[in-house]
């Protein structure tokens, strides 16, 4: 009897787990079917399960406008690129003077540092908007990219890790064979710190892939466009009844996250539950 | 000699920080300041600087005032925190129900890996690409909801969702539940997995449910972690920007799905180029994102704990009380 019972809820967690990813696949599945169906198709059935053969024609209509897939994916990879290789090298430069030596603003440095750390980019973004304007760094991707040398969160991240990770024997060892503290910080300690780099990297790229405001209120020219930007094009008039090559358009900006997010899901799933990722 | 050998580095701890504290200057701090300033200015208007604009005479609050007396504004604020609450609620709920299930190792449930893997992955889209993604799904008059609802006969006519107030604002709140479950659902499942499984043990020798556990064990020791995803994303919430701004044209019927970052945007970037308004209500949201971030230092700290550490406190001074006392008896 009891057996029985506890079956009958077992299955229903399964079932419950299976129309949640039902729930989570579902939406991309009809975008990716669409993507390959003409309007007309879409039109008579929007959802279909049986992909059709005008993907090619979608993406000419797509790219007939004012959609250039590869430039925004240039500009995002460059923008996501460079902002990720500062916020991990400098974090990780910062947390290594937090933690190795023993300075006086020590404690009181990492005292502020916890205390900007929930300073949203977003509420300064009027004042950050006028400072770039004043210096003629709007349409200039180094305005997205610096800002990143001043990660609070990943700081504190990297300081967590590296207490355990990092044994102060190590350094001492380095300075007797005459290393200087820069090179010690380059050639030892960066690999030591290797997979926390690693987690933070890949969180970093993504939130930096996928942001809208920032690039919105900076970038103004079309060919200094990101991929959200180009996606948010796809709202506009231009393309209002050319659903075929809407959906093929969202296809193609999900696409490199999908296969980002497939071949590396083991690490970014161990890195949230590290509370690496700030929500 | 051995003084020599003494070499102080505490200095490389300043060069260290010098990038961090330059670019924290130029990009937070100074943009901070300059967002301050600007709300007190009258600064307006496109390629307006802070050259050609005077700090308001009379009143130096007017900016302020204006924000928090426009109407546009106080719907902004209604709708971000109800659709945060519509949101938080069930995510909360889901996320912890799916902890306890995935967490429970005397019957382990297969393919978790699996699950945690789809469950998460919403959260790693591009919120613009799920925004226009999700307007095409309830779009009008041909889209797959549509469709759908056609097909099993529930509808006749096509419906026009983003023009209903409720629907529009529910499917904003849907969206970023779907987004965030699979995030909140796996720092629970590490937050659970912290906790003492000696707890477990002894409670189930003392005969306890499921249930029970959950609610007598696995709540209170999660409390930590509940008011840190509480006030994150409160925080997140506060800022939600792509999702508002890209599902709806124009935020909707009457402003339905008009968010605070929305309102923001739209003071400074489209048509009006009002700056002073835009930085004004920027900082109501830096007040009221502070507010919340001390409450979670506050809470943080466990009572019990703090208790303890006062008491601690207490005999500490007892005792030193008592050596003076003893000191002075011996004199």
């Amino acid at each position: 009897m009891k057996g029985e019972r506890i079956s009958i809820v077992r299955i229903f967690m399964y079932l419950f787990c299976i129309l949640l990813a039902i729930l989570s696949i579902l939406p991309f599945f009809i975008m990716i079917v669409n993507a390959t169906r003409s309007t007309t198709q879409i039109q008579q059935h929007a959802v279909s399960l049986v992909p059709s053969g005008y993907l090619l024609n979608n993406l000419k209509i797509l790219t007939g406008k004012s959609f250039n897939p590869i430039r925004g994916f240039i500009n995002s990879m460059i923008i996501s690129a460079g902002s990720t290789a500062c916020a991990v090298y400098f974090s990780t430069m910062t947390a290594y003077a937090l933690v190795v030596y023993k300075w006086k603003l020590r404690q009181p440095f990492f005292t502020f540092i916890l205390a900007v750390m929930m300073i949203p980019a977003q509420v300064v973004s009027i004042g950050f908007y006028q400072f770039m304007y004043q210096i003629h760094m709007t349409n200039n991707f180094l305005a997205l990219i610096l800002p990143a040398i001043a990660a609070p969160a990943m700081v504190f991240f990297m300081r967590q890790f590296m207490i355990p990770a990092l044994p102060i024997d190590i350094i001492n060892s380095a300075r007797i064979d005459g290393s200087k503290e820069f090179y010690t910080f380059n050639a030892i300690v960066l690999p030591i710190m290797k997979p926390a780099i690693a987690t933070q990297a890949i969180f970093s790229f993504v939130s930096s892939w996928n942001n809208l405001f920032l690039p919105l209120i900076l970038l103004t020219k079309q060919e200094k466009y990101t991929m959200p930007i180009m996606v948010s094009l796809l709202k506009g008039d231009i393309y209002k009844t050319e659903y075929g090559a809407i959906y093929c358009g969202l296809t193609l900006t999900v696409l490199p996250l999908f296969i980002v997010y497939f071949l590396l899901s083991k690490y970014i799933i161990a890195g949230v539950a590290l509370g690496g990722v700030k929500g | 000699m051995k003084k020599q050998k003494m070499v102080s580095y505490a200095k490389y701890g300043y060069f260290f920080s010098i990038p961090f504290i330059v670019a924290f200057l130029l990009f937070t701090l100074y943009p901070l300041v300059f967002t301050i300033i600007i709300g007190f200015t009258d600064m307006k208007g496109l390629g307006s600087s802070i050259a050609t604009s005077h700090f308001l005479s009379g009143d130096l609050f007017k900016n302020y005032i204006a924000v928090i007396n426009a109407p546009s504004f106080q719907i902004a604020l209604k709708n971000t925190v109800g659709i945060w609450i519509v949101n938080f609620l069930p995510q909360i709920g889901l996320a912890l129900l799916l902890a306890a299930w995935f967490t429970d190792n005397r019957k382990p449930m297969k393919c978790q890996g699996f699950f945690k893997v789809i469950f998460y992955m919403p959260n790693i889209i591009t919120a613009a690409t799920v925004a226009i993604l999700f307007a095409s799904m309830f779009g009008y008059p041909m889209s797959p909801m549509n469709d759908l609802l056609k097909t099993f006969g529930f509808i006749k006519e096509p419906v026009y969702f983003m023009q209903n107030k409720t629907i529009a604002r529910g499917v904003v709140a849907f969206i970023q539940f779907w987004m965030w479950y699979g995030y909140t659902m796996i720092i629970m499942i590490s937050g659970i997995l912290g906790i003492n499984p000696e707890l477990y043990e002894a409670a189930e020798i003392d005969g306890a449910t499921n249930f029970g556990k959950f609610i007598y064990i696995t709540i209170p020791n999660l409390r930590t972690v509940l008011i840190y995803m509480l006030v994150n994303s409160l925080i997140g919430g506060l800022q939600m920007f792509d999702i508002p701004n890209l599902l709806v044209t124009k935020s909707g019927p009457d402003n339905a799905t008009l968010t605070t970052s929305v309102f923001i945007y739209n003071q400074a970037f489209s048509g009006s180029y009002m700056f002073n308004r835009a930085s004004a209500a920027s900082m109501i949201m830096f007040i009221i994102i502070s507010i919340l971030s001390a409450i979670i230092f506050v809470l943080m700290t466990d009572p019990y704990e703090a208790a303890e550490a006062k008491k601690l406190k207490q005999v500490e001074k007892e005792m030193k009380r008592k050596a003076k006392e003893a000191k002075k008896g011996v004199a």
